[in-house]
């Protein structure tokens, strides 16, 4: 009988580049300054890793297919690495196959490396793949950009709960608005100045209703974790530990796009994503549980109706615990204490890792001026992909004992 | 009995106000002053005369039965592809079976009438029991020219038959001669035009006359026994002149369209004979002649069944929804005259896999979705798996047509970042009426037109153009449904 991930691995260190729009460094060096930190956090020497897991998304943007770009960029000593790519959630995904490697008793140390280079595209926004996202695709397929997809979200969810456009224009800009708040406060961020809810009510229009400052930063980053089992950390001599408490995924299988009970407005994946990580990590009432989240907030109506899939505001009532504050930095469940997707960035293969870091280090008591006071659990989310056919990740990691 | 069992018309939604042409243009062309009234049909950016001849071809089968059909064909001088079979295009596009005969008339503005008088003898040699005709032109002109202002964009389609017949054939008479009034070679972007005068006095003046007489002779019917005489002329004055000196009268003649729509090309004797059967009677004798190298003239005696044509748009119903553009640089642009920056972000690969292409044709094409015969739920795209999650069966399912079906919108956006030439990129999820659901481009609306729950319905569309391989790619959008015409 499955008994799930709870406490069998533990998080022996974590590295994170500067978050932005590195001119000047390609994907290989951003690998490098997050691995940097990682290793020497963890205690180890590079040799000891036995295997490793590589996530990006937009590989042909910058390191091309194959893993092989982690092991050559940092020499590896000939141990296997698997690239995995599963859209927004391909850093969480990397950091998944490293601790299945550790919890099977595989390996004792196993590396989770994500790393994207967008700003080389040569333009805003997630690059657009043309005929290279697949025939079926190309051919069949709206002219859509990732705000569309996203914005579409907010259309739904005005009609099912009759919301009036400015009321959830005004909750969506205290998102982003929390969002700067929190990540003016974060040195690695991209994104680091404070921003008023009238600045972002007046930004331009991207894809209705999404403004400007409903859209998360495209950023170059690294973000990496080496993990292990409990036992052998504490066998190093480690006192805190950040234990993993659970990792799931759920992806669509067509229902919300073909079948025709979907109303548009939220994420089926999430939602069982999330309620399947709650059993995993023993959480019965994540509102009152969970100590901080960072969820993907790609938009900011993405991270509005996450928070009912989520189970922590419920349905239909995200908007009000927003506008209360219940998530800025000072309330109930602080989200985004980072910054989040808006303000740290979006290296697509690292934003899973990246959000990881956070909760790591805000449990460890290293968050700097972001510290929240005695952290218990930390939930990730990943959301990749579109409304109506993606991929979530949720991982909750908490205090070992 | 052999004629006319159906009609129908497309005219796209947009219109081009002329005296902007004028505005943009008339320091360079003050001639352009004589033609800048009126209105002029043109595509909008996802359109073209393939677009339109599926359109006219959905609108004429209002009430018809497909299965019926074993001939296809297409007329037009702008067709998208010179070799590919467009008229195959538009059989997959009504979704018939595959053995029907397709053929593409081409090269000249009479294509539509030789088109026209192929099928009926087609019909009445028996080969043919029903043969779709569709015509459709989206002509280019140079910019600042009177060509630009005098022609239309538009369709209009017929079914010729023995059966239900609503405008018997009395009889056609052909005339061809290689009169070059214009001409387009065949590595050309532009038609070369001679002196209008001579069209008008050679051309027109004495081509029409000769055709005409022609058919009148071979029915024996005198032009005091014609309803209402329609064929296209470029030059207003010269249309009536024409008409008069056949011996008609000015309520015998149908306008020339100049003010609505202007000259659709070789689609548009039949738009005019479309527009006439809208109102005509039993009994009503249409005389149709086109202009071309020659000339086809047609005459049609309307019958009693007339009367039981299911609703249809056609002409009419198409001049009712219209959108009116000042702005002449869209008009440039949609029609690729205007060499705009895109952005880095337009730069995409876009070559078509062909062998998915074909697999996925029924889709594409036919927007062919499946029903499972297991649990009766109905899906877009068909798949090999059921996706009611209680039901999940395999191979279950049968093809279903999802085109005609009322839908509404579930989700939607209006996209300012994603490559478009009409930003915003509206685009959304639609929820057909008993079930079924897609994401898919909207096309013929503003921001203003869409909301959760706004009734739409799937139009056949261009949906990218390969520039470096020539190469058009069709789909299905959806756009706020049509009024359902009484």
């Amino acid at each position: 009988m499955a008994t799930g991930i709870r406490d069998k691995v533990a998080i022996l260190g974590m590295g994170c580049s500067r978050f932005g729009e590195r001119w000047d460094m390609s994907a290989q060096d951003l690998i490098v300054e997050a691995f940097e930190e990682c290793i020497k956090d963890a205690g180890i020497e590079k040799k000891q890793i036995q295997a490793a897991w590589f996530g990006t998304a937009f590989e042909s943007q910058h390191v091309g297919l194959s893993a092989l770009a982690l092991p050559m960029t940092l020499r590896l000593p000939f141990i296997p690495v698997t690239r995995v790519e599963n859209f927004c959630a391909t850093g969480t995904e990397a950091f998944r196959g490293a601790c299945y490697a550790v919890a099977s008793g595989a390996v004792d140390f196993a590396l989770a490396q994500g790393v994207e280079k967008l700003k080389d595209s040569g333009y805003g926004g997630l690059p657009n793949l043309g005929s290279n996202g697949g025939p079926a695709h190309f051919m069949v397929m709206p002219n859509m950009t990732a705000p569309g997809m996203f914005a579409q979200l907010a259309s739904a969810y005005r009609a099912k709960y009759k919301i009036e456009r400015e009321d959830l224009k005004n909750a969506l800009a205290h998102i982003s608005a929390k969002s700067h708040a929190n990540g003016a406060k974060n040195p690695k961020a991209h994104l680091r100045k404070a921003v008023t809810v009238d600045q972002i009510l007046a930004s331009p229009i991207i894809a209705d209703p999404l403004g400007l400052f409903d859209c998360c930063g495209v950023s170059d980053g690294s973000a990496c974790a080496i993990v292990t089992t409990p036992e052998i950390a504490k066998s190093m001599g480690r006192k805190d530990l950040v234990s993993v408490k659970a990792l799931q995924l759920a992806l669509s299988n067509g229902y919300e796009m073909q079948y025709n009970e979907w109303q548009g407005d939220h994420f089926v994946t999430a939602d069982k994503a999330s309620t399947r990580a709650y059993a995993e990590a023993g959480i019965k009432d994540p509102r009152k549980e969970l100590s901080m989240i960072e969820v993907h907030d790609c938009f900011s109506i993405t991270e509005l109706v996450t928070m009912e899939d989520l189970h922590i505001s419920p349905r239909g009532g995200a908007i009000k615990d927003v506008m209360d504050g219940f998530y800025d930095a000072t309330g109930g469940v602080p989200c985004q204490i980072d910054g989040g997707l808006k303000c740290f960035g979006h290296p697509i293969g690292a934003s899973g890792l990246r959000m990881l870091y956070e909760m790591y280090n805000q449990l460890l008591g290293r968050a700097g001026d972001r510290q929240l006071k005695n952290p218990k659990f930390g939930l990730t989310h990943n959301l990749g992909g579109m409304p109506f056919m993606n991929v979530c990740s949720v991982a909750i990691v908490g205090r070992y004992n | 009995m052999v004629g006319i069992v159906s009609y129908g018309a497309y005219l796209p939604k947009y219109r081009l106000g002329r005296s902007c042409i004028m505005d943009a243009m008339g320091w360079l062309a003050p001639g352009l002053m004589t033609a800048a009234q009126g209105e002029r049909t043109f595509c909008n950016w996802d359109e073209d005369a393939v677009t339109m001849a599926v359109a006219a071809a959905w609108d004429c089968l209002a009430g018809q039965d497909r299965s019926k059909l074993d001939g296809v064909y297409i007329a037009s001088t702008s067709l998208s592809f010179a070799d590919r079979d467009n008229a195959s295009i538009l059989k997959c596009a009504l979704n018939l079976k595959d053995d029907v005969t397709t053929a593409d008339f081409t090269s000249t503005q009479k294509a539509g009438t030789s088109a026209l008088v192929t099928a009926l003898e087609a019909v009445k040699s028996g080969d043919k029991r029903q043969v779709l005709l569709s015509a459709s032109d989206a002509r280019k002109t140079k910019t600042a020219w009177f060509h630009e202002m005098w022609f239309g964009d538009g369709a209009a389609a017929l079914i010729l038959g023995k059966d239900n017949v609503v405008a018997e054939l009395l009889g056609a008479y052909s005339l061809s001669q290689d009169f070059v009034d214009h001409y387009r070679g065949t590595e050309g972007k532009f038609d070369y035009n001679w002196e209008e005068r001579w069209i008008r006095d050679e051309g027109y003046g004495k081509i029409i006359p000769l055709a005409v007489k022609g058919a009148l002779a071979k029915t024996g019917l005198k032009p005091t026994d014609i309803t209402r005489i329609m064929f296209p002329c470029l030059f207003g004055r010269a249309h009536w002149e024409i008409a008069k000196s056949m011996g008609f009268t000015k309520e015998q003649l149908a306008g020339n369209m100049h003010e609505e729509t202007g000259e659709c090309g070789v689609a548009h004797p039949l738009i005019m004979l479309a527009r006439e059967l809208e109102t005509a009677k039993p009994g009503d004798k249409l005389l149709v002649a086109s202009f071309g190298q020659g000339s086809d003239a047609l005459v049609f005696q309307v019958t009693d069944k007339i009367k039981n044509l299911a609703p249809r748009l056609a002409v009419s119903g198409h001049l009712a929804n219209s959108r009116t553009e000042y702005t002449y640089g869209k008009f440039l642009r949609f029609r690729e005259l205007l060499n705009t920056e895109m952005g880095i972000r337009a730069e995409v690969p876009m070559q078509t896999a062909l062998s998915a292409m074909w697999r996925d044709r029924k889709l594409i094409l036919g927007f062919v979705g499946g029903k499972c015969k297991a649990c009766g739920t109905l899906q877009i795209p068909k798949s090999n798996v059921c996706v009611k999650p209680e039901c999940g069966a395999v191979h279950s399912q049968e093809d279903c047509e999802f085109v005609g079906r009322p839908a509404k919108i579930l989700t939607f956006t209006s996209d300012l970042l994603a490559v478009s030439i009409d930003p915003p990129a509206s685009y959304g999820m639609i929820q057909f009426e008993g079930g079924g659901r897609m994401i898919m481009d909207f096309t013929d609306c503003t921001m203003n037109d869409i909301e959760v729950g706004v009734p739409m319905q799937v139009t056949f569309r261009k949906k990218y153009y390969d520039k470096d391989r020539c190469f058009t790619g069709y789909f299905w959008s959806a756009a706020p449904a049509f009024k359902k015409p009484a």
